[in-house]
């Protein structure tokens, strides 16, 4: 039991008489990713922000490391290491890199009132944490804006995983990137789960979830249909189970794409 | 391995960094607008104006501490703007902080820097208000501090004329000679170097042999300083990273732990108490508080901030540009009774400089957040 970084026992959630989640499980182990797949309406999004303090479970039990514990707040589930990279990133376009990088946690020097953001040390670590996941930051006082989306997607990751992030839960990070961009932020999830973090990948695209999950929830209607090993489980399978399989065809042509870059 | 990419990624840095000339990254600052827009102004009354006393000791006097005193709300509104909110009740604040010094020092008697203490406390009432009624209810702060406008010209109004039964409060003079803090807003600075310009003879005399400009205005001391100290607040310290981060993305910013709540509050806060430093300044220097002084100073100070490159959706924007914005205005309607224009153009040409500066702003803030 106590090799599981964190575990979802039985999660419900109601919205007065509404069944949001009924009966959740899901286990996470270091150095695993874990899919959640579903489509529109099957309760993804409540669970993630019952995973990341936002709702409190009406019913079930959350234990992180081997401990029962309740978030409170999102605040709590980052303490405890537990972070959340949601769809906007949270990153201001007008703002540079280093600024995104270390925004609300800016590191500082001097003391008392003349304490100053170290702009040329949060220079040099965001430039140096970037440059980790091979993107080059032309120059870290340059805009957010000026980035393209998977860039983005890799700074907000790179950046939860500094601040000491143990489980990276992550809302759709692809849907919204083209093939190419798609492959360098999956590269990079599976980069960051070999270095020990549990990560927690919440999407609707069976082709991007495949070749980077070890083992795979699917969520229908705010009940989950089981976890499978991905040895246990075939691409079709795994796509006949979703509801939103018939992309099918389309999808083929990225398929192959991504087998490519993963081998 | 991690040594490697490192020196890897040094040595690409580098390679790009030498292609950004330092003109280059003058020219992404959001400031560029107003800094040229400066330089133009004072070319253009440098050839109509040079040789009419425009820019003597006096002349320049002059024009700087009318820039001054819009400088001092404009630093203070920049911030806030770049936090994201408006703040429409500075004008109102003016007024209220005046009769906040004068009623008390003239009707009841307390000490001048015990009304001047009094009135900074109001201000900071005030700004706690309007930013707590924006932060808790989710209104725009258009609405919330226009409604402060009317609430505190009126009160301003209402309470001068029940206590006083007038609209002005005359008398401060002689109180300022002796009190331990008014200098703080109303002594010229430097008055030894222009007493000794006089006698050299570089700078124009009285009949009776002192200079005419007798020293810099604390007015032009306090827009230097505020907008120094803005500057380091918003790119030296933590602080200012949350009014970028405020003003960019309120939510992001919330969700990565930025107390935004309490920046706009302070920010509120700011925009109130400079807008009582300027009322010190006035009402010292004039010796009477009169209850419409500030009228249309926010709007004056909203321009100043805009021409200095603030984006009206927060985010974006600098101290030092809004210091900019507040020159050019103060020496254009300065400088237009230097020349043979008739002064009633002025409004004309704020409103004509106010939309050039902005489409010019949008085109730089494109380049620096969509260039790849």
């Amino acid at each position: 039991m106590s090799d599981n970084l964190i575990e979802f026992n039985n999660i419900s959630k109601f919205f007065g008489s509404v069944i949001a989640l009924k009966d959740v499980t899901m286990h996470i182990k270091r150095g695993q990713i874990m899919c959640l797949l579903g489509d529109n309406g099957a309760g993804k999004s409540t669970l993630i922000k019952t995973l990341s303090g936002v709702h409190k479970p009406d019913e079930g039990e959350i234990i992180v490391e081997g401990k029962k514990t309740i978030f409170d707040s999102p605040r709590d589930a980052l303490d405890m290491g537990i972070a959340t990279v949601y769809q906007d990133l949270a990153l201001v376009s007008l703002m540079s890199v280093t600024r995104n990088f270390f925004m609300g946690r800016e590191p500082t020097k001097g003391f008392g009132p003349f304490k100053t953001f170290d702009i040329n040390r949060a220079n040099t670590i965001a430039s140096e944490r970037m440059g980790q996941i091979g993107i080059d930051v032309r120059d870290p006082s340059q805009a957010v804006g000026t980035m393209s989306g998977g860039e983005r997607q890799c700074l907000a990751i790179s950046r939860a995983i500094y601040f000491g992030a143990k489980v990276l839960i992550l809302d759709e990070p692809t849907s919204a990137l083209g093939v190419h961009q798609a492959s360098v932020v999956l590269k990079y999830i599976v980069k960051a789960a070999s270095s020990g973090l549990g990560v927690i990948l919440i999407t609707h695209n069976v082709h991007h979830a495949y070749p980077v999950g070890n083992s795979f929830t699917i969520l229908n209607r705010g009940k989950s249909m089981g976890t499978f090993d991905k040895k246990n489980l075939s691409r079709e399978k795994l796509l006949g189970m979703m509801a939103g399989g018939e992309e099918l065809d389309k999808l083929e042509v990225e398929l192959k794409e991504i087998d490519r870059i993963k081998n | 391995m991690s040594t490697k990419s490192k020196s890897i990624q040094n040595k690409s840095s580098d390679e790009r960094l030498r292609k950004v000339s330092k003109l280059k990254v003058l020219l992404n600052r959001p400031e560029l607008g107003a800094l040229g827009g400066s330089i133009l102004v004072f070319i253009f009354f440098g050839i109509i104006a040079g040789d009419t006393g425009m820019f003597s000791a006096y002349g320049t006097i002059n024009f700087l501490e009318v820039s001054a005193n819009l400088g001092i709300i404009a630093v203070a509104a920049a911030l806030l703007m770049i936090g994201g909110e408006f703040d429409l009740s500075v004008g109102s604040m003016i007024g209220f902080a005046g009769i906040c010094i004068a009623i008390p020092a003239i009707y009841w008697g307390w000490p001048l820097w015990m009304s001047i203490l009094f009135a900074f406390s109001m201000a900071v009432l005030v700004g706690y208000a309007n930013g707590i009624l924006v932060v808790r209810t989710g209104l725009p702060s258009f609405i919330v501090t226009l409604a402060m406008l009317f609430i505190l010209r009126g009160a301003t109004l209402a309470i001068t004329r029940l206590i006083t039964g007038r609209t002005q409060i005359p008398g401060l003079r002689v109180l300022v000679e002796d009190d331990p803090i008014a200098w703080i807003f109303s002594a010229d600075a430097f008055q030894f170097v222009f007493t000794w310009l006089g006698s050299l003879g570089l700078i124009e005399l009285r009949q009776d042999g002192t200079p005419l400009a007798t020293g810099i205005p604390a007015s032009v001391i306090w827009w230097i300083a505020m907008t120094i100290f803005a500057t380091w607040l918003l790119m030296k310290t933590r602080y200012g990273n949350w009014i970028f981060a405020s003003g960019g993305d309120k939510l992001g910013a919330r969700n990565v732990g930025v107390p935004v709540g309490k920046v706009k509050i302070s920010l509120f806060i700011g925009t109130a108490v400079a807008a009582t430093i300027y009322a010190c300044v006035q009402v010292l220097d004039a010796g009477s508080a009169d209850t419409m002084r500030g009228f249309l100073k926010e709007l004056e100070a909203i321009v100043a901030a805009v021409v200095g490159g603030c984006l009206l959706t927060g985010g974006y924007g600098s101290a030092i540009g809004a210091a900019f914005g507040a020159l050019i205005f103060g020496t254009v309607s300065m400088g237009i009774y230097y020349t043979d224009v008739d002064t009633d153009w002025f409004k004309v040409f704020l409103g004509v400089m106010m939309l050039i500066a902005v489409i010019f702003n949008n085109y730089i803030r494109r380049r620096v957040t969509e260039n790849k």
